[in-house]
């Protein structure tokens, strides 16, 4: 087999339609209205991210970070084999509890997103919007090395390459799969960035919304969200 | 005032076959989305319920969130470079890939593997099943809140990652069994560290038993629930504990003896009732078998020979035009590679039949309809599936 | 196994049969006949349990080759029926109702070949790709890495080396 078909032209013309139940449509309520419906606007609140401005003060913002740095909650939400390491983590053994982290059911929990390994273009969907509906201050931390450069899956079709495209990490951890220790070690790192008051991941995202939603929308076809949905 | 006598008519219209007319327009059901994103899900797959109330009256399995195209980039890859991929297929137990692949790569260009690297890769593979099962033990009682048993179980699991990371160097994809033979041989002193390591795991299993089956509440929300009728088994492909649950001694190592299965004694454990209940009891029970079993392999196999041919040229090996399928008992069921090779130095296909695939797909979705929104998690825990081989 | 495929030869167009082990064989059938014959096979011959349905792309001979792998467990019997369809117009019969399970195995087959099932439950609706418009990505003319430098933004300063020139280097640096 030819290792790069150089007339191989991706199809850029279709477009995709959309969904049927995001179309506008008219609906019968059980009490006998009829009522307009168009679900990309009633059912999501639309309002873009502001920048988190620091506080006047150097002490309280110092204060702040040693707050943030001491308690980061993990959305759990393994995207890729990277979350099977994250399971020990959890467990007497590495203890990862002893440090504030700890791993929270639901995005408005949480406001530390692991992406743990590849994303697929319909994980990457579900992981912006988990990311947006994370209050602030939040931060991301991208697991393996195919986060960071694609790794093992540097030609499928279905995996983005470069994480920081889509989402902005303030970390990157190398491994395929990185071992626990290395999660631990990462997570320690972070947190010192988080001291220094150099997690500004959340502030990027919010002042380069476009580029970022650009980017988004040149890999994800069938966007059928607002663009910031918190 | 609070009244028993519920307002009927906000309740959903029931068609002339007994079944609810599901209308969402009507806002009597409710659309719920299970996943991908929950705890009670095992791995990156969501199901889409419709609910009345509390009871479930349509569920839809959606997967995909795990797909990398597996068997696009191996039709891209050299018969060895396939190796550091194909483990990835299944996260908790990737050794099975590995054996599957290698076996029909060897079937196929007709290699010989030495009789020691046969027993190497049956007690790596009895190890995956246990980590798998101990993470499928700890999954089944987290899913029903007892989140204790999960993280004894993910303890000792660890201690056999060890044992892993001893024999392969690495924890979790090892990459340890190629065509030919496996890397290497068993390091000094294995026996005896692995010998305490089962101790360990039976000493912890002894107080799942205790704190698991004897309890009252488990007990009331398994015995009974998601009961899959036996007939079902051959027309949706249930194979492994899901059907070994129900009375139907379904097991490979049993009916078509790969590696040296046929060397060592073991009766495969068996229940009726073919609930969730009986489902846990029989992992339970396996897991037990497997621990039995990597004494008995450590016992029997020999030491200190060849565990590796040699190979040809692996730039160079071309492997003629065929096509076969190897199959073998992963801790979830039947697990299979059917590869067909076309002359060239790249398999022209890889199919990889996960247990899963048929398990949460059809079967899941025939067993979702009338069941409670919190007995959903307990259910798809108690198929055991890893969506990572249902998509590749 | 070779008794039961001279039983079924005088009734069924059957050819080309390989016997890979001893507990393994392929055949090749018609597609006129393929669900008489999975149903006698189901049903009189035991071979109960359908392993799986996948599809091989033979873009050279412009066919897709349709397997169907069948176990017998009590005999322990694997059966592969091998089913050649045309790839310009790739249409295949559904089993759904012989097997439930094969449903599923026909949505995948749907989305990443392009092979129709017509009447198949849920066939058209998207399996495991999500907002895909591109060709079905198991043909073989759909080059991966293409459409991956295509679509995705790579990190800079990745080097790719092709394989077999590294390792021929690495392993025989005199050449």
């Amino acid at each position: 087999m030819k290792d790069l078909d150089k007339n191989f032209k991706k199809d850029t013309e279709t477009e995709f339609p959309l969904r049927e139940e995001m179309r506008p449509r008219k609906v019968t309520t059980p009490d006998g209205q009829v009522i307009d419906i168009d679900p990309l606007a009633d059912y999501f609140c639309q309002e873009a991210p502001k920048v988190h401005r620091k506080s006047y003060s150097a002490i309280v913002e110092g204060f702040y970070n040693w707050a943030r740095a001491n308690s980061l909650w993990i959305l759990g939400f393994g995207t890729g084999c990277g979350a099977i390491e994250m399971r020990p983590l959890m467990t007497p053994r590495f203890d990862a509890y002893r440090y504030g982290i700890q791993w929270r059911p639901t995005p408005r929990q949480a406001n530390l997103l692991v992406i743990s390994g590849y994303l697929s273009v319909k994980t990457l969907k579900r992981a912006i919007r988990a990311y947006e509906q994370m209050p602030q201050p939040k931060f991301v931390v991208g697991l393996g090395s195919c986060t960071i450069n694609g790794g093992m899956y540097w030609d499928s079709y279905n995996t983005i390459k470069k994480l920081d495209e889509y989402l902005p990490v303030d970390l990157y951890i190398a491994g395929c799969m990185p071992r626990p220790e290395a999660l631990l070690a990462g997570f320690m790192e972070l947190k010192k960035i988080i001291r220094k008051g150099e997690a500004e991941g959340a502030n990027k995202y919010a002042e380069n919304f476009d580029w970022y939603k650009a980017n988004q929308k040149s890999v994800i076809k069938d966007w059928d969200m607002p663009d910031y949905s918190w | 005032m609070f009244s028993f006598q519920p307002d009927r008519s906000q309740y959903p219209d029931v068609g002339p076959d007994g079944k609810f007319e599901i209308d969402l327009e009507t806002g009597k059901f409710l659309k719920l989305w299970h996943g991908p994103n929950h705890p009670g899900i095992t791995g990156n797959m969501s199901v889409e319920l419709t609910v009345n109330g509390d009871e479930v009256v349509e569920g839809y399995t959606h997967v995909g969130y795990l797909h990398r195209g597996f068997e696009k980039l191996m039709e891209r890859r050299t018969f060895i470079q396939v190796f550091p991929i194909v483990c990835r297929v299944c996260v908790p137990e990737p050794d099975f890939n590995e054996y599957c692949y290698a076996a029909a790569v060897e079937e196929l260009a007709g290699i010989e593997v030495p009789e020691e690297a046969n027993w190497i890769r049956t007690l790596i593979l009895e190890m995956g099943r246990f980590n798998s099962y101990m993470m499928a033990m700890g999954g089944i009682a987290g899913a029903l809140g007892n989140g204790v048993i999960g993280q004894w179980m993910t303890y000792v699991r660890d201690l056999m990652l060890d044992r892993f990371e001893e024999l392969t160097g690495a924890r979790i994809y090892h990459m340890f069994i190629l065509p030919g033979g496996v890397r290497a041989g068993l390091p000094e002193g294995f026996e005896a560290r692995m010998e305490e390591v089962l101790q360990t795991a039976e000493r912890y299993l002894d107080d799942v038993e205790k704190v698991l089956f004897t309890n009252a509440v488990f007990k009331k929300r398994t015995k009974g629930v998601g009961y899959i009728d036996p007939k079902l088994f051959e027309s949706y492909g249930v194979t492994g504990p899901n059907a070994r649950a129900g009375g139907v001694a379904k097991d490979v190592r049993k009916d078509s003896p790969y590696l040296v299965y046929d060397q060592l004694s073991f009766e495969v454990p068996v229940e009726q009732d073919s609930d969730i209940w009986a489902r846990s009891i029989v992992r339970y029970r396996d897991l037990r078998l497997t621990i039995d079993l990597i004494r008995q392999i450590l016992a029997k196999m020999p030491k200190g020979g060849e565990v590796m041919t040699s190979l040809p040229n692996v730039l160079h090996w071309k492997i003629p035009r065929g096509e076969t399928y190897i199959k073998g008992e992963s801790s979830r069921g039947e697990y299979g590679y059917y590869l067909v090779t076309d002359g060239s130095g790249y398999p022209r296909r890889v199919n990889v039949r996960g247990p899963s695939y048929t398990h949460a797909m059809a079967l899941l979705e025939h067993l979702i309809p009338g069941t409670n929104i919190a007995d959903v998690a307990a259910l798809m825990v108690s198929l055991h599936t890893y969506p990572p081989e249902i998509e590749r | 196994m070779r008794d039961l495929i001279e039983k079924l030869t005088p009734r069924y167009t059957l050819g080309n049969a390989t016997y890979q082990r001893a507990d393994l064989t392929f055949v090749d059938v018609t597609r006129d006949e393929l669900r008489a014959l999975l149903l006698e096979l189901r049903d009189k011959e035991g071979f109960t349990h359908l392993v799986l349905l996948t599809a091989v792309d033979w873009i050279e001979e412009g066919k897709f080759q349709l397997t169907y792998m069948i176990n017998n467990r009590e005999a322990d019997q694997t059966l592969g029926l091998r089913l050649y369809i045309d790839r310009n117009d790739a249409e295949g019969d559904t089993i759904h109702d012989i097997w439930p399970t094969a449903a599923t195995y026909q949505r995948e087959l749907r989305e990443m070949f392009g092979i129709a099932f017509p009447g198949s439950p849920r066939v058209d609706e998207e399996f495991i790709l999500e907002g895909w418009t591109d060709m079905p990505p198991y043909r073989r003319d759909f080059d991966t890495l293409a459409y991956s430098q295509q679509t995705y933004v790579e990190r800079e300063g990745r080097e790719t080396h092709d394989p077999r020139a590294t390792m021929k280097h690495k392993m025989y640096p005199e050449g």
